[in-house]
């Protein structure tokens, strides 16, 4: 059990800096989501806690070490790779003891452990088998397996489920959160898929181009994003953007509602999540909106939209409500505290609310 | 299922007839050398040539074996087998560390190292040989096992085929082991050495072969007769001048000489194919 400090980490390959100087903090126990599109530098994070990457600068300290200089097997960690990367011409049970034989651990022990993670996995049917005679959640399994009988201090996951099949997926996150509870053990945990990044995290770190965007619980990131970038990645569909126009020293969004804020300059933008718009009649809303399409899904309808000024915009409605075809002229009110402010940077500002006299 | 197209009625008799032949043409000249292993000097020698085995097998292969022209053919048999076994050992212990530095490990002028070594499959052992014998003379390795084994030992073509294979592996496989504290020797026996070994099969029937069919370095490097290989060694049984050659126990010479490499084949293409089979990558 550790706990996890990043202090300005930073990452160069030759002078390309692909990091620029993140600043975490991992409590003891506490499952972390590094979540961001690919190529942001999430995996290379993660690889510098594990130690399979060097650190260009900065300090990662697992417990009260650093670990800047120690070798993977120095630094009490285990790791669960994308491909789940078991070796091949081993049986499940050696792929589950390797890592014990090699630290020298007497062969009663290792028998025990093993077989305490199988049951735990339900894999004490398969100990016999070679990895390819497995299924992709078995091997998922196995992968894990490997990483619980070292009883490491932290957990470490690259991606693990991205190349499983949408349902497995889904029941793998689960058993993970669940097992990640019972042993609690400090786990870091690398996606690009923000469902699996909410559903998991306790906190999560999202990231964009080798920085951190915003830490935070998933429900705060999602409620509060602290960046434009954020509020389009997390939640699906993502959160509406909106430009705003200056008239006569008024901000105007949508074609027609003027946002009464002082501070909005030119090209700020406003963002809305879907299940905050409403649809009300024509005229009767801040402005009016032009149906393109819509998506039934059954527990809810997405109506796309797209407004006078040109901007496109989803209303999540529910699933049993009427919703309007292709064409129709449609109003959209929305309550202004959940109006979010971003500035021309990205960056947030307040929400509408805040700035009304 | 499979791409094979299928063949009914007359078509599946003209590809077995077609097989048949081919065979026949293949196997005819090895027949007529076990015909003439099995006949005696005079059957031989008057025309026509006998087609059906005669009653001699003991008798050739007895004197083959044991008494020979030069060296008895056990002996070469044996000088053979050592220096077969010597290069292709050696070759793969050798190419299969080579490439493992390589692939994995960075160090200064690796690649120039690998083009070096790339560069040497150019430079078969005829073009060498004269240099390689004045060093090998030089270091008094003339009628040795390493003077025959040594300067064949080298392989680029392996060097370069467990580089290939290396590259498949994928990186998350070493450092899954790194994770588990596997070191560069433990990782090289522990995962590399077993995921290697239906290449290792692979090139131990084709290396193996290959160093048993040298003719032109044993030629060269050993003149004690009792450091003859079998392969020189039936060159060497047909006599110069007058001397009349024993061609049943010549032909019995060749049966023996044939035998290692085929059976080296057969059970080894067993092990190849079952590895191929069990292999995953």
């Amino acid at each position: 059990m550790a706990d996890i400090t990043l202090k300005d980490i930073r990452k160069s390959y030759g002078r390309t800096e692909v990091i620029h100087g993140i600043d975490a903090h991992v409590e003891d126990g506490e499952f972390i989501v590094i979540v961001g599109p690919s190529g942001c530098g999430k995996s290379t994070l993660l690889r510098m806690v594990a130690g399979l990457e060097t650190v260009t600068g900065g300090e990662v300290s697992i417990g009260d070490r650093v670990v800047n200089d120690l070798e993977p097997r120095e630094r009490d960690i285990a790791m669960v790779f994308q491909n789940y990367a078991l070796y091949p011409h081993m049986s499940v049970f050696d792929n589950m003891a390797y890592g014990l034989k090699i630290a020298n651990v007497p062969k009663e022990e290792i028998r025990a452990r093993v077989t305490e993670a199988a049951r735990m996995l339900e894999l004490e049917p398969y100990l016999d088998r070679k990895p390819r005679q497995l299924s992709g959640g078995q091997r998922q399994r196995v992968a894990m397996g490997r990483a619980i009988v070292r009883k490491p201090a932290v957990f470490l996951f690259d991606e693990p489920l991205s190349n499983l099949d949408a349902k497995l997926r889904v029941q793998m996150r689960l058993e993970i959160k669940a097992l990640q509870r019972r042993l609690g053990v400090t786990a870091v945990y690398v996606t690009h898929d923000q469902v699996e990044a909410m559903t998991l995290a306790d906190r999560m770190i999202v990231m964009n181009a080798g920085v951190a965007e915003q830490i935070g619980a998933p429900l705060e990131v999602y409620a509060n994003p602290q960046t434009l970038f954020v509020a389009g990645f997390i939640g699906s569909p993502p959160m509406n953007v909106l430009r705003t126009e200056v008239r006569d020293g008024t901000a105007v969004v949508g074609g027609g509602y003027e946002v009464r804020g002082r501070d909005l300059a030119t090209g700020s933008v406003i963002g809305v999540r879907p299940e905050h718009v409403n649809l009300v009649a024509a005229g009767a809303g801040l402005f009016d909106a032009t149906v393109d399409f819509c998506e039934p899904l059954g527990a809810e309808t997405l109506v796309h939209t797209r407004t006078d000024a040109g901007d496109s915009l989803v209303v999540r409605i529910d699933g049993e409500a009427v919703f309007p075809s292709t064409g129709d002229r449609v109003g959209l009110i929305a309550d202004p505290v959940r109006l979010l402010a971003f500035d021309a940077a990205g960056r947030r500002i307040a929400s509408l609310a805040d700035l009304s006299p | 299922m499979s791409g094979m197209v299928e063949r009914r009625g007359i078509g599946v008799w003209l590809t077995h007839a077609g097989l048949v032949l081919g065979i026949a043409i293949i196997c005819f000249p090895i027949y007529i050398a076990f015909v003439a292993s099995t006949v005696d000097q005079a059957a031989l020698v008057t025309p026509p040539m006998p087609l059906v085995p005669g009653g001699h097998f003991l008798d050739n292969y007895h004197e083959a074996l044991f008494v020979g022209a030069n060296a008895p053919v056990w002996l070469m048999l044996a000088n053979s087998m050592v220096m077969a076994l010597g290069i292709t050992v050696g070759k793969i212990a050798i190419s299969i560390i080579s490439a493992y530095a390589i692939v994995y490990f960075r160090f200064r002028f690796r690649m120039v190292f690998f083009w070096m070594i790339f560069l040497t499959l150019m430079l078969p052992v005829e073009v060498r040989i004269v240099p390689t014998y004045e060093v090998a003379a030089g270091l008094g390795l003339l009628n040795s096992y390493t003077g025959l084994i040594l300067p064949l030992i080298a392989s680029a073509t392996a060097t370069f085929l467990f580089r290939q294979l290396f590259l498949t592996i994928p990186d998350e496989l070493v450092e899954a082991a790194r994770v588990d504290g596997a070191g560069p020797v433990r990782f090289f026996i522990d995962i590399l050495l077993p995921m290697s070994r239906t290449n290792i099969a692979a090139l131990f029937v084709i290396l193996f072969i290959y160093g048993w069919n040298q003719y032109l370095w044993p030629l060269l490097v050993t003149t004690d007769p009792s450091m003859n290989t079998i392969v020189m060694g039936i060159k060497q049984m047909l006599p110069t001048g007058d001397e009349v050659v024993e061609w049943p126990v010549v032909m019995a010479t060749a049966m023996l000489a044939m035998l290692p490499p085929v059976l080296v084949v057969i059970f080894m293409q067993n092990l190849f194919v079952k590895g191929l089979v069990e292999s995953e990558k």
